[in-house]
């Protein structure tokens, strides 16, 4: 078999594309006007499939800091933390993270991916045993896998499945990892954090939650769904990325335990990887200042997304969750997503589309990320396309689907 | 540690070429010697998700790290087997 053999299967699934007329997976947003607006394909679009949840990508002080910091620091680290030192301003973001979460102390890793890849694949190794949700991220199986961990999946949001595979475990239970998400990314339903802390308290181990998604979005201080359940005292382990509500480009992990430190030394992505630039740590240093103060970006972006979320269920479309500032919209199968995809981006509504093997259950998603920016007018008229494409298209309701 | 030991190889293959049979509604014949990824054209997922339902059956936690090693129903039965000989 050759070389390129194996991307023979791509290339048929990328001629589909061009036939259908689109590029989804390699959009160009010609011109970047706002947290909310960008111009793609000529057009004035409204961006709803950006998780910039609080919108702070435009923020002026935060955008202020930044310019101070490339002032100031340069445009680069130029190298890893371990081999070419640590800018103050770095660590100085990592004191910042772990007082926001009331822990010993944290890492900032260069991008929300390898936080999950550095932290899993420094604390993990071959005799240790990750029990995760079988609709974790990506990141989180990649960093297992570096780790050559000992990995077994548990139904998705099921806490009995994982309290009996912890008990299968037997004594191993007790030094095993268990892996959540506060907001999972495809369906955007949450983990029923508290029930996963019992099972915890019962068979022991550590629990690792993943914030990414609700970390400025859930909880008093947009701690997360830790803060939100009141269980941040019982997660070993918060990671996060700087990417979503935080408007950067990073991820972190924090926590409590004394050995956190000792990571860095037996975390390949952290040390073998350059350091995030100083106006990317000045930026997020001020992001997390207002995220941790924004109780009204919360309640606007709360605001936003009950509204879409009810004016689509409304509509009689099968949304994949609850109402969160993820809201998936279940199509019938993977062609109607790719039209109805096109169709909204002709609307000037950009959105992410979304197909298995990504998604949980073989469903095709079309995924909105709604921001505490969107504007009453703009939550308008994204609610607007989805009516006109109902009644246009003909979308009669999906099934979401029981998988396993 | 509750597995059942009295299981043997043949029952093991029939339970998968059962799951299998349902997650292809009969479409294509499986004996132990299907492909899983090749005859069935199922993809990484669609394995995984398999394995959810195995596992139950014979009271075991298949670890993911097995999947490499898995290309055929008679390889997914060996580790199978092992499993549970080991709980």
């Amino acid at each position: 078999m050759g070389l390129f053999d194996k991307f023979q299967g791509l290339a048929a699934a990328r001629r589909e594309l061009e036939t259908i007329g689109i590029d989804p997976f390699g959009v160009e947003i010609e011109r970047i006007l706002s947290p909310t607006e960008g111009i793609i394909h000529g057009r004035r679009t409204i961006l709803a499939g950006t998780n910039n949840y609080l919108g702070l990508t435009f923020d002026p002080d935060c955008v202020a800091a930044a310019k101070r910091a490339l002032d100031a620091e340069g445009t680069g680290t130029t190298g890893s933390r371990m081999a070419n030192g640590s800018y103050s301003n770095h660590r100085r973001l990592e004191q910042e993270l772990a007082a926001f979460y009331e822990m010993r102390d944290a890492i900032v890793f260069s991008t929300g991916y390898q936080a999950n890849l550095g932290l899993l694949a420094g604390l993990t190794g071959q005799n240790d045993v990750v029990m995760l949700d079988a609709d974790c991220h990506a990141s989180i199986y990649d960093g297992c896998r570096l780790a050559g961990a000992e990995v077994i999946r548990f139904r998705h949001n099921n806490v009995e499945d994982l309290a009996k595979r912890m008990r299968r475990l037997g004594a191993r239970a007790a030094d095993t990892l268990i892996v959540v998400e506060g907001i999972y990314s495809m369906l955007g339903d949450r983990a029923p954090l508290a029930e996963i802390v019992q099972v915890k308290r019962e068979f022991g181990g550590y629990l690792l939650v993943d914030e990414a998604h609700s970390l400025g979005v859930l909880g008093e201080r947009g701690r997360g769904l830790v803060e939100e359940v009141g269980v941040l005292a019982d997660a070993d382990f918060i990671v996060g990325t700087f990417s979503k509500s935080l408007g950067g480009t990073g991820g972190f992990c924090a926590s409590d335990l004394p050995a956190l430190d000792l990571i860095r030394y037996s975390s390949r992505p952290y040390i073998f990887t350059a350091s995030p630039s100083p106006g990317t740590i000045a930026s997020t240093r001020q992001a997390l200042v207002k995220l941790a103060a924004g109780r009204d970006l919360r309640a606007r972006l709360t605001a936003n997304y009950r509204r879409l979320h009810a004016e689509l269920t409304a509509m009689g479309y099968t949304l994949g969750a609850p109402a969160s500032p993820v809201i998936a919209v279940v199509l019938n199968d993977r062609m109607e997503a790719l039209q109805f995809w096109k169709s909204l981006v002709q609307h000037g509504v950009y959105v992410n589309l979304m197909l298995p093997p990504a998604t949980p259950n073989g469903v095709s998603l079309i995924r909105c990320s709604v921001s505490a920016a969107h504007t009453e007018e703009q939550i308008a008229a994204v609610s607007a396309a989805f009516a006109d494409l109902r009644s246009a298209a003909g979308i009669v309701a999906a099934e979401l689907g029981t998988g396993t | 540690m509750t597995g059942n030991v009295t299981v043997d190889y043949p029952q093991i293959v029939a339970e998968i070429c059962a799951e299998l049979s349902r997650l292809t509604q009969g479409r294509v014949e499986v004996g132990e010697d299907t492909d899983l990824l090749g005859d069935l054209g199922l993809d990484s997922l669609q394995v995984m998700n398999l394995m959810l339902q195995i596992e139950d059956q014979f009271d075991i936690s298949i670890p993911v790290s097995i999947l490499p090693d898995v290309k055929t129903v008679r390889d997914f039965a060996t580790q199978i087997e092992r499993l549970v000989r080991a709980s």
